[in-house]
C-alpha cells in the first residue's frame, strides 16, 4: 500500500429520505438531504465541511458513521496501513463491527451525548469493554490515560455527567472518542453549543490531541471562523450539494462560487475597524424537499443568468486543487477575505 | 437630555432552595433613542435577565431587589418626566400599557411568542388593537404594512399564514412586524439571530439597522456573539457574573478595550489575524457558583493580569470612568490608578 | 467554607439516583405518601396479626355495632390504661330497632399481644397472637360492626391486603405486557409498530365497565375465590397495560434517537448492550412513575367491579366487597362506619398520586 493512499474517499454520495403521506404510507416525495457528494482526505488531514442548516452536513457525517445507509454513492475508508480499504456504504453489519473503533465521533450536544446515568469511568470504558481491548488493570489504566488526555483529573471518573459544565462534558466526549485509537473523529458542531471562552479550550485540546496523536478530523462547522483556524481542506455546501472545495487559504482568499463569497462577507466581524463588505442575499435557503432547478443557488445568486435554472453546474477544478460548481467559476472575480473587508 | 430608558444599580435576585442567586446585581445603564446598547456575555451571565425586568416579567423565584427602571415620558408640557417601572405592578394597567406599546421585545425562538393556532396577521393585528384604537380594516392594513417593512414577500397573502408555515427567517421577520407594529420606543432583542444560519442572521442585522432608521426606536440588543454585537451595537456592555465589567462605545471596545475579561473573550475568537493552527487564547476556569457572593471581582481566579492580588477579590470597587463614554470595572486599573 | 464545599463535593459525586431521592424529599406531599403507603403496605403483609379478629369472626349480641369509643377516664373520673366498656344489644320490639348500650360498671383494658383468634400466617405458621385487643367476653370494634357483627376494622385491613396487592399484582401483569408490547413496538417499529399500536386503539376504545362486566360474566360462578382473584387481576392487567405500552414505546423511540445511545452504537455496542445498558436505566425512572399512577386505577376498578356484585366475592374481602354492603341508603343512615372503606380508598388512591407526582417531577434532575 502506498503512502498516498487516502485515509476517506467519499463518491457521488446521495442520500434520499423518503417523505410518507397518508394512512397507507404511500411515498410522495423524499428530502433531497446530500445529493452528490464527493471528497477526499489523508491520514492525519483535517477536512472541514461548512453549510447552513439543512445543507446536509450532519448526514454526510452519519452515513460515515454507517448511521444511515446512503441511497447511492461510495464511502471508501482505509481502516490501516496494510490493510484494505472498505466501503461504508456497502457494509454489513458484523464487518462494521471491526470498523467501527477507526472512525468515532463527537456530538454538538454536550448534554445530549453522555448518560447521565453512567460515571465518567464507566463511559470512558464503555468502547474498550464492547471491543475487549483491555479489561481490568489495564483498562483502569487507559481510562486514566485517556481522562488526563483531556485535561480532565483522576478524581472526576466516579462523578456522573452532570457534576460537569458543558465544555468539561465535551472533553469526556472527546475522550470516549479517543479510547480506541482512532484514525478518523468526526466531529459534527462540537463547540457551537459552548461559550466562546470555552470554545477555545475545546478547539486547543482538539489541536493538542491531533498534534500529539496524528489523527484525522472532519470537522463539521457552521462557522467559518473557526474551520478556517482548525481545518486544511474546506469544503463548501448548500442543500445537499458540493458548491465550492479547496484548501483553506486560497478558498478565503479567492473564492470561486459566490455562496462562499456570501458567506465570507456575511460572517459578523470582532473587528470594527475594518469596514465589510456586506452580501446581503435574498431569500431563505432552498429547501431540499423541493430544490431548484439548475443550480440550487441560483435564486439567491446576485450573478446569476438563465443558464444558472435551466442547468446544474458540475464540480470542476477551476484551478489545481480548487474545484467549484458554478457555470460562471472561471470568469466571475468575486471577492476574498481582503477586498471584503471580513476577518477571518 | 433625558435618555429613552435609564437603568440605575438593577439587582434581580432569584432565591432558590440553594441560596440566592444574584442574576443581576447592580448594573446601570442608559439607552437612547435611535442607538443600540448591546449586551454581551456568556451564559449564566445575567444578560437575559436585564431584557425581561425591563418588561417586568422576571420568571418566578427571580425578584428585583433593588434599582430603578426610568422610562422617558413625553408629557404635553415642555419637560418629560420619567417613570420607574420597577414602582409598578407588573400586572397591572399600566405596566400591561407600557409593554408592547413603549417597550416590545424579539426572542432568539419566534415559535414561543407566537401561538400555533392563530394567524400571524391575527397575532400582530392583536398587538395593535390592545395598545391603539383603530378599526380592523385599518388593523389589518397596518399589519400588511409592517409585514411589508420587514421584508416578507407578498404580505397581503402570507398575513393569513400560520407561524409554522413559515421558514425560521420569515418567523423571525413576522415577530420583528408584531414587536414594532406599536412603534415602540424601546426594542429588546434577546438573542434573535442565535437560531439563525449565518446569511440569514445577516439578513436580520441588516433589517434591523434600517428599521432603526426608520423608527427611531432604541435597540436593547442582548447576544453571546461578539461578532454580532460587534456589527449592530453603537454601544456596548459587558457583563459577566451579573455585573457590569466594561462599557464603552463599540469601536473603543472592540479595538482598545481595558478589562481583562473582555480582552481574553476577544482573543479567543479565531479571526484573520489569529495563525491558522495555533492555539487559541482560552479563559481558564468556569465561572464562580451562582449563588456565592463576590464582594470585589468576580473574575478574580480566571484573570491573568491581575497577579493573584486577592484584594481584587475581597475589596468591593465601582463602575469608573476612564475615559469619556467608557466604564471599566476592574479593581485593579481602577482602585489602585 | 469547608461545610460548603463538603456539601458541593457530594452533589458532584451523587449518582443519579441520589439526585432523584433529594429532590423527591423536597416534595412534602409526596413524602406523606410515600409514608401511607409504606403503612398501609406493612398493615397488608402483617394484617393477621394487625386485626384484633379474623375477617369471618361473627359476634351475634354485636350486630352493627357503632366504633368502641375508647377511654382513659371511668365513670368516677378516675384514669386508666386505655379501656372499652362492654356492650349490651337492646332491639326495640316495635321498630326492630337495634341500639346499645355501654356496660359502664367494668372498664376492659386494652392490651397489645393478646391471644384471640388463630390464624395461619401467610398460610403457613398456625398462631393466635394479635397486635391489640380485649379480653373475652370484651369485644374492640375500632370501626364498628357489620350485619353479621364481624369486626369493620379487622375487614379492612384484610381488604387492604386484597386491594392492595391486586393493584400490585395487576400492574406487575401490565407492566410485563407494556414491556414486551411497547417495546416491540418501540425498537422494532415498522409493521409490528403499526399493528400494536391499532390494538392498543381498539382495547381503548371500549368502554371499560361493560367490558369488565362481559369478561367477568363470562367467569363460571362456581370457580374459587383466589382463581377469581387471579382472574380478575388479569381482567384488570389486560385493560391497564396500553397505557404503559404506549409510554415505553414513547420513551424507546425518543431513546433510540439520543446521542449517547448513537455514541454507543458508534462505539461499537450490541443490541443487547444498548438495551441492558443504555434504554432501560433510561427509562425505569419513567416507568416506576407510570406505574405508581396506574396502581391507584387498578384498584379504582377492583372496587368498581366488586362494588357493582361481579369481582371478588364474599369470602373474599377487599375493598369493594367491603363498600357492595354499603350499597344501601338506609344502612348507610344508620350505620355510617360501614362507608369507612371508602376513608381507605380515597387514602391509598392519594397517596399513590402524591407519589406519584413527586416522583414524575424528580426523576429528571436535570430540568430546572
Amino acid at each position: 500500500m502506498s503512502q498516498s493512499e487516502p485515509l476517506l474517499q467519499v463518491v457521488d454520495l446521495k442520500k434520499h429520505f423518503p417523505i410518507h403521506r397518508g394512512v397507507f404510507r404511500k411515498v410522495v416525495g423524499a428530502v433531497r438531504a446530500v445529493d452528490g457528494v464527493s471528497f477526499s482526505m489523508d491520514p492525519g488531514d483535517t477536512l472541514g465541511i461548512v453549510g447552513e442548516s439543512g445543507c446536509g452536513k450532519t448526514t454526510v457525517a452519519r452515513m460515515i458513521m454507517a448511521a444511515y445507509r446512503p441511497t447511492s454513492g461510495e464511502i471508501w475508508f482505509h481502516p490501516s496501513n496494510g490493510e484494505p480499504r472498505v466501503d461504508l456504504a456497502q457494509i454489513g453489519h458484523a464487518a462494521m463491527r471491526s470498523i467501527r473503533p477507526h472512525i468515532q465521533m463527537v456530538f454538538q450536544d454536550p448534554f445530549a451525548s453522555l448518560n447521565p446515568r453512567m460515571t465518567v469511568r464507566q463511559i470512558l470504558a464503555e468502547p474498550l469493554v464492547v471491543n475487549k481491548v483491555c479489561r481490568g488493570r489495564e483498562l483502569e489504566d487507559r481510562v486514566r490515560e485517556l481522562v488526563e488526555l483531556v485535561g480532565l483529573k483522576i478524581q472526576h471518573l466516579n462523578r456522573y455527567p452532570h457534576a460537569f459544565s458543558g465544555g468539561q462534558r465535551q472533553r469526556i466526549s472527546i475522550a470516549r472518542a479517543l479510547a480506541l485509537y482512532p484514525r478518523l473523529i468526526v466531529a459534527d458542531e462540537p463547540t457551537s453549543a459552548l461559550d466562546v471562552s470555552v470554545q477555545a479550550q475545546i478547539v486547543n485540546l482538539c489541536l493538542e490531541i491531533q498534534d500529539r496523536l496524528g489523527l484525522a478530523y472532519l470537522f463539521i462547522s457552521h462557522d467559518l471562523g473557526l474551520v478556517r483556524h482548525f481545518s486544511r481542506k474546506i469544503v463548501i455546501m448548500y442543500v445537499g450539494k458540493v458548491v465550492e472545495q479547496a484548501l483553506a487559504q486560497p478558498l478565503f482568499a479567492r473564492p470561486l462560487h459566490p455562496y462562499t463569497e456570501a458567506l465570507l462577507s456575511n460572517v459578523p466581524s470582532t473587528r470594527p475597524s475594518r469596514s465589510t463588505h456586506k452580501i446581503i442575499l435574498r431569500g431563505d435557503p432552498a429547501d431540499p424537499i423541493n430544490p431548484p432547478s439548475g443550480c440550487p443557488f441560483h435564486p439567491r445568486c446576485l450573478y446569476a443568468q438563465t443558464v444558472c435554472a435551466e442547468v446544474v453546474p458540475p464540480l470542476e477544478e477551476v484551478e489545481p486543487g480548487h474545484l467549484a460548481a458554478c457555470h460562471f467559476a472561471d470568469t466571475l472575480h468575486l471577492m476574498g477575505c481582503d477586498a471584503l473587508g471580513c476577518v477571518i | 437630555m433625558v435618555p429613552v430608558l435609564q437603568v440605575e444599580n438593577l439587582r434581580v435576585h432569584f432565591f432558590l432552595d440553594e441560596g440566592v442567586v444574584r442574576a443581576v446585581d447592580g448594573v446601570s445603564f442608559s439607552l437612547e433613542a435611535g442607538k443600540t446598547l448591546g449586551i454581551v456575555g456568556e451564559s449564566g451571565s445575567g444578560k437575559s435577565v436585564i431584557g425581561l425586568s425591563i418588561l417586568s416579567i422576571v420568571p418566578a423565584p427571580g425578584r428585583i431587589v433593588d434599582g430603578r427602571i426610568l422610562l422617558r415620558v413625553d408629557g404635553t408640557g415642555s419637560e418629560p418626566s420619567q417613570v420607574d417601572l420597577v414602582k409598578l405592578n407588573p400586572s397591572g394597567p399600566e405596566a400591561r400599557a407600557l409593554r408592547g406599546h413603549d417597550v416590545a421585545m424579539i426572542f432568539q425562538e419566534p415559535m414561543n411568542s407566537f401561538s400555533p393556532v392563530h394567524s400571524i396577521g391575527s397575532q400582530i393585528m392583536e398587538a395593535l388593537k390592545l395598545h391603539t384604537d383603530v378599526s380592523r380594516h385599518e388593523a389589518r392594513n397596518r399589519a400588511i404594512e409592517m409585514l411589508r417593512k420587514v421584508g416578507i414577500p407578498q404580505p397581503e397573502r402570507r398575513i393569513d399564514v400560520y407561524p409554522h408555515e413559515l421558514s425560521g427567517g420569515m418567523r423571525q421577520r413576522a415577530m420583528i412586524a408584531m414587536a414594532l407594529v406599536c412603534n415602540p420606543r424601546i426594542l429588546i432583542a434577546d438573542e434573535p439571530t442565535t437560531a439563525l444560519d449565518v446569511t440569514v442572521q445577516a439578513q436580520i442585522l441588516d433589517l434591523l439597522r434600517s428599521l432603526q432608521e426608520e423608527f427611531g426606536m432604541a435597540i436593547l440588543f442582548i447576544s453571546h456573539n461578539l461578532g454580532v454585537i460587534a456589527e449592530i451595537s453603537h454601544d456596548v456592555l459587558v457583563v459577566y457574573f451579573g455585573r457590569v465589567m466594561e462599557h464603552a462605545p463599540v469601536d473603543v471596545l472592540f479595538s482598545e478595550a481595558l478589562h481583562p475579561y473582555t480582552r481574553a473573550l476577544l482573543k479567543s475568537v479565531p479571526g484573520i489575524d489569529t495563525p491558522v493552527r495555533n492555539y487559541l487564547a482560552t479563559i481558564e476556569g468556569t465561572l464562580p457558583d451562582p449563588s456565592t457572593q463576590i464582594p470585589g471581582c468576580p473574575f478574580f481566579g480566571r484573570c491573568t493580569e491581575c497577579e493573584g492580588l486577592t484584594i481584587c477579590r475581597d475589596e468591593p470597587y465601582e463602575l469608573t470612568k476612564v475615559a469619556d463614554h467608557h466604564y471599566l470595572a476592574c479593581p485593579r486599573l481602577c482602585i489602585r490608578s | 467554607m469547608t461545610l460548603d464545599q463538603g456539601k458541593e463535593a457530594k452533589y458532584l459525586n451523587a449518582s443519579t439516583r441520589q439526585l432523584v431521592w433529594w429532590r423527591y424529599q423536597k416534595h412534602t406531599l409526596a413524602m406523606i405518601g410515600l409514608w401511607l403507603i409504606g403503612g398501609l403496605y406493612v398493615t397488608a403483609l402483617f394484617c393477621e396479626f394487625l386485626a384484633p379478629y379474623s375477617t369471618e369472626t361473627r359476634f351475634y349480641d354485636a350486630i352493627y355495632a357503632p366504633p368502641s369509643t375508647i377511654r382513659i377516664f371511668d365513670q368516677q373520673g378516675r384514669l386508666h390504661r386505655p379501656f372499652v366498656y362492654g356492650l349490651t344489644l337492646r332491639i326495640d320490639r316495635e321498630s326492630h330497632q337495634i341500639s346499645y348500650e355501654e356496660d359502664t360498671t367494668e372498664p376492659r383494658p386494652i392490651r397489645v399481644f393478646v391471644r384471640g383468634d388463630p390464624y395461619a400466617f401467610w398460610g403457613m405458621w398456625s398462631a393466635n397472637i394479635h397486635l391489640f385487643g380485649v379480653e373475652a367476653p370484651a369485644k374492640i370494634f375500632l370501626f364498628g360492626t357489620d350485619r353479621m357483627g364481624r369486626d369493620m376494622f379487622s375487614r379492612c385491613v384484610y381488604g387492604c391486603r386484597i386491594s392492595l396487592s391486586i393493584g400490585m399484582f395487576g400492574v406487575f401483569l401490565s407492566l410485563v405486557l407494556g414491556l414486551v408490547l411497547g417495546g416491540v413496538s418501540g425498537y422494532l417499529g415498522g409493521w409490528a409498530d403499526g399493528l400494536i399500536q391499532r390494538i392498543i386503539e381498539v382495547i381503548r376504545c371500549f368502554p371499560s365497565i361493560p367490558l369488565w362486566m362481559g369478561l367477568s360474566a363470562a367467569m363460571p360462578q362456581h370457580w374459587p375465590p383466589l382463581k377469581v382473584y387471579f382472574v380478575i387481576t388479569i381482567i384488570l392487567s389486560f385493560v391497564g397495560w396500553t397505557d404503559l405500552a404506549r409510554v415505553v414505546r414513547g420513551k424507546l423511540i425518543a431513546l433510540r434517537g439520543e446521542e449517547f445511545v448513537l455514541a454507543a452504537r458508534f462505539a461499537g455496542a450490541g443490541h443487547a448492550r444498548i438495551i441492558f445498558r443504555h434504554l432501560i436505566p433510561s427509562f425505569t425512572s419513567h416507568i416506576i412513575v407510570t406505574v405508581t399512577l396506574a396502581i391507584p386505577g387498578m384498584i379504582l376498578a377492583e372496587t368498581a367491579l366488586s362494588f357493582l356484585g361481579i369481582g371478588l366475592r364474599p369470602p373474599v374481602t377487599s375493598l369493594g366487597v367491603l363498600l357492595k354492603e354499603a350499597q344501601n341508603v338506609t344502612t348507610i343512615a344508620l350505620y355510617p362506619w360501614l362507608l369507612i372503606p371508602v376513608a381507605f380508598v380515597i387514602m391509598i388512591v392519594l397517596s399513590f398520586n402524591f407519589v406519584g407526582d413527586g416522583l414524575r417531577d424528580a426523576v429528571d434532575p436535570y430540568s430546572r
